[in-house]
């Protein structure tokens, strides 16, 4: 069957994959006939997702990605892959005045050093296959817009985005593609520490035009776009899936 | 930990309302300068201030400065 958007054959890490848009993408990588490699800090969550993975060939690696060994041997279990989606990443609802040092060092080290570095050491091993695709999920809010009390998320994204334009430069020669997909505000658990109330959920929704937060999977299938050969003309890109919320 | 103490650093937190304002029967969220930010600014000096991680719940459930103070005393 005609299918531009296949992964047959393709081989894709992805991070952050025991909930959310990671668990999402990996599940949906393998149903485009991906082998997929999962990565996760919960053994019992990233075993969750691993049985939900469709068809054989699957991996799972427990791994913390801010610790140095850790990260080593998630890299050193790796033989050689297609495709990377960092997907692990945490948010931070501080206002400024108390976004200390500590506080930003936090959110930095899992969405800005961690992939950053995991990045590095499989290029450096050559790890990454000719016509490969590394696909960050960054956010809009850092890239386009930001929010109250979000300074330090935006700025860890903020990063990310120009790391990935970077990047992509440097990996067009190895035939290497470097994108990022900006969600508005995504349906996961990443608001599960209650900071914000279900009531400030709700408001936050009526901001979007299409009146209501994204699904993983709307997410995930921008990814697998960025990770097929359908998109093999496109680096450095941002491709924006936000409900229309940074339309006005 | 006092209430003293306490109602000092909520009303810091505030920019436009005059600290005077404040006691511990102040129902915060009728003051004009409410907000979710300056709710979020309560977590965070909660937090920074007692090491007690607040929910957008607990203030949401919380009317006076003195209820505020409440939760906080049952968390730490």
């Amino acid at each position: 069957m005609y299918n531009p958007f296949s992964l047959s054959g393709k081989t894709i890490l992805v991070t952050g994959a025991s909930s959310g848009i990671g668990k999402a993408t990996a599940i949906e990588c393998s149903k485009l006939g991906a082998n997929v490699i999962i990565t996760g800090r919960s053994r019992e969550r990233l075993n969750e997702t691993f049985s939900e993975l469709e068809s054989e060939g699957h991996t799972q690696v427990i791994a913390d990605l801010c610790e140095t060994n850790s990260l080593q041997k998630l890299v050193s279990e790796i033989k050689s892959i297609d495709g990377i989606v960092h997907s692990a990443g945490i948010t931070k609802n501080i206002p400024f005045q108390f976004a200390t040092i500590d506080k930003l060092s936090e959110v930095m080290n899992l969405n800005f050093f961690a992939p950053t570095e995991l990045t590095r050491l499989l290029v450096k091993l050559k790890k990454i296959n000719k016509g490969g695709s590394i696909v960050f999920i960054s956010s809009v809010s850092g890239v386009l817009c930001s929010a109250p009390a979000s300074s330090i998320y935006s700025a860890s994204k903020g990063a990310l985005n120009g790391l990935i334009k970077g990047i992509a430069l440097d990996l067009a020669p190895r035939g290497i593609r470097v994108n990022s997909v900006i969600p508005g505000v995504v349906e996961t658990n990443i608001f599960e520490d209650g900071v914000i109330s279900e009531e400030q959920l709700e408001e936050n929704k009526r901001m979007y035009p299409l009146k209501r937060f994204g699904k993983p999977n709307e997410i995930a299938h921008g990814v697998i776009y960025l990770l097929s050969d359908a998109s093999a003309w496109v680096t450095g890109s941002n491709l924006l899936i936000d409900g229309g919320l940074t339309l006005q | 930990m006092e209430l003293q103490e306490f109602i000092t650093n909520f009303a810091n937190q505030f920019e436009e309302t005059d600290p005077s304002v404040f006691t511990k029967d102040t129902i915060f969220k009728d003051l004009d300068e409410w907000s979710s930010l300056l709710a979020l600014s309560i977590i965070a000096m909660v937090d920074e201030e007692y090491g007690v991680s607040f929910k957008g719940d607990d203030i949401r459930n919380a009317s006076t400065v003195e209820d505020l103070y409440m939760i906080l005393k049952n968390k730490s």
